[in-house]
């Protein structure tokens, strides 16, 4: 079964006023359980405005939104629940920070579920651990932290929580080169211990390529694509169109293909360089 | 949500009132207050009942908007309304708990004080629905500027009014995005009791002054990197010029004002 699943999913913004505008517009989707989705779509695609539906911050206009099958809207009073279980970490999260110590900021989340002093502290130091952040910066407050460390720290304290699907608006913008590459693969390496599902939205087609096991892309409230990143990225016209592209790596080896090299598609550094050593090396014998 | 509320009341437009200089606009609000008060009789105030009608026709604004401000002081209307029906002369009406008497002139005293507040605060509306909150604070500082003498920082007050106003609702979107983040963290701000509200404020309060105290600084820094140093010196991009159409203004206004005096002068007064 599905673990998230929408049903004509529609939201407006400003609805009944002259300024309404349809940010997401009937959108069927249904993502599995231990999924990594990466979600992509031109500035204003109304990506932002379709997840913050998925874990009930915003209400839908129409449709619905189905968690493990159940409609999250079906008792609104226990919406709360939902949010625990959908993990959302917005854009440029370490602005929520507010606690007098990291730690006890990223017990915030799970102290509201409900649960013991000591399994709220367990969770919040392993939280902690997962985003790589040391042991002598928890006792500190949030305010001293550098700019990447408050990011990961706003990241843990969602992790915190333990959802079933964790959901990032762009989680790496802002960041520097290594930043990004190392807040990625701990992503990926949360993604691959807790083998819960992962939504992220990204605006780099390099990191959505590197690590999506499928793609959703968004266009004007709607979905266009929605596909493993080989599909996706195979049909680069089409994403030009509506303002997005392929990785640069993969329009290289595609230009490579279009002028007679036998290689196929490669959606990272990594595997263009796998299939390019061993032809340049044979050329290098021939030549 | 928060981003719903809405500040100032300004109504883009292109009527003549809102062409108007906007320092003619305050002036012209003022010699309103004054005269409402002046005009003490039904015929006086006659005239600037037909006065604020024909502004209010005349700006543009949907009339609609102009009953919702009138709503919002709805309640200070009843009560001074009903308050003022037991005081005044004349024959007792009604006889009410064996000492409170409604009176004509009580009546009479309701009816005039409503429409008097009724009045004032629709030309008031019509000022703040007819220019928008940089132009007010700009002829605010141009009317004010005699005040220097005083040694009072005209500049100085317009500029922080300015700022706060731009950045309301920059406020507002942060609060509003700061507190879905601390929601999607389980915040709860819809359930429990006095304390427990107050309480659950602190995760949104605390980021929300840090992130201002953010702002003020780079703001402060980029005025100061584009060498902003006060009102001394200082020129203006939109000067603002009086018009031919504000001197005919003030020139009707000032017509009826006289016209005010006379029947105030003319009638006998209807207050009691
Ligand atoms: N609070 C709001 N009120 C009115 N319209 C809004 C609001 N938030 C977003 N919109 C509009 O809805 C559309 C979708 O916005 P959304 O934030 O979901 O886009 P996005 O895909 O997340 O964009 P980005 O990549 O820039 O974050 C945009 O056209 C935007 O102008
Ligand atoms: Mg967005």
């Amino acid at each position: 079964m599905p673990v998230i699943e929408t049903k004509d999913l529609t939201y407006t913004y400003g609805e009944g006023t002259p300024f309404c505008k349809t940010a997401v517009d009937h959108v069927n989707l249904s993502i599995e359980k231990g999924e990594l989705i990466g979600l992509i779509g031109h500035t204003g695609s109304g990506k932002s405005t379709l997840i913050q539906q998925l874990n009930g911050l915003l209400r839908p206009t129409s449709g619905k939104v189905l968690l493990n099958g159940r409609d999250i809207w079906a008792q609104p009073k226990k919406i709360r629940a939902v949010r625990f279980q959908v993990g959302m970490v917005f854009q440029y999260p370490e602005y929520q920070l507010f606690e007098e110590t990291v730690l006890k900021d990223i017990a915030f989340g799970p102290g509201n579920m409900g649960l013991s002093a000591a399994e709220v502290e367990r969770r919040a130091r392993e939280a902690a651990e997962l985003v790589g952040l040391s042991e002598q910066l928890l006792e500190r407050s949030p305010f001293e932290l550098s700019g990447g460390e408050k990011r990961r720290a706003a990241i843990a304290g969602v992790i915190a929580m333990d959802p079933d699907v964790l959901i990032l608006d762009e989680p790496t913008a802002g960041l520097d080169p290594r930043g990004r590459d190392v807040l990625l693969s701990q992503i990926m390496s949360y993604h691959k211990v807790r083998g819960n599902t992962v939504i992220l939205v990204s605006h780099s087609m390099e990191d959505i390529a590197r690590i999506a096991d499928r793609v959703l892309v968004m266009n004007s409230g709607r979905v266009e694509m929605f596909d493993t990143a080989e599909k996706v990225f195979s049909r680069d016209g089409e994403l030009e169109k509506i303002g997005l592209r392929v990785p640069e790596i993969t329009k290289i080896m595609a230009m490579l293909k279009s002028r007679g090299w036998p290689v196929a598609t490669a959606l990272t550094l990594e595997q263009a360089v796998r299939q390019l050593i061993p032809l340049l090396k044979k050329g290098a014998h021939h030549g | 949500m928060v981003r719903d509320i809405a500040l100032g009341q300004y109504f883009p437009g292109k009527s003549i009132i809102h062409r108007l200089d906007p320092r003619v606009k305050i002036a012209l609000t003022f010699v309103y207050i004054v005269f409402i008060f002046i005009a003490s009789n039904f015929q006086s105030l006659g005239i600037m009942v037909a006065l604020v009608f024909g502004i209010l026709l005349f700006s543009g604004v949907p009339l609609k908007l102009y009953f919702k401000s009138l709503k919002a002081i709805l309640f200070v209307v009843i009560f001074t309304s009903v308050l003022n029906l037991f005081y005044g002369g004349g024959t007792t009406l009604v006889r009410l708990f064996g000492f409170m008497e409604i009176t004509t002139g009580g009546v009479i005293n309701a009816v005039f004080i409503t429409i008097r507040i009724v009045s004032l605060i629709l030309f008031s509306s019509v000022l703040t629905f007819t220019t928008s909150p940089t132009e007010l604070t700009d002829a605010l500082e141009r009317l004010m500027k005699p005040l220097k003498v005083l040694h009072v920082k005209v500049h100085e007050i317009a500029m922080m009014m300015t700022i706060a106003l731009r950045f309301v609702p920059t406020l507002l979107e942060e609060t509003d995005k700061i507190m879905s983040a601390q929601k999607a963290r389980g915040a709860d701000m819809e359930s429990g009791g006095f304390m427990q509200r107050v309480k659950a404020l602190i995760p949104i309060l605390i980021p929300l002054f840090v992130s201002s105290f953010r702002r003020a600084y780079d703001l402060a820094m980029a005025m100061e990197c584009r060498c902003y140093h006060g009102g001394e010196g200082r020129t203006k991009m939109k000067v603002l010029h009086a018009a031919p159409r504000d001197a005919a203004a003030l020139a009707f206004t000032g017509f009826l004002c006289a016209a005010v005096v006379f029947c105030a002068v003319w009638f006998p007064p209807a207050l009691s």
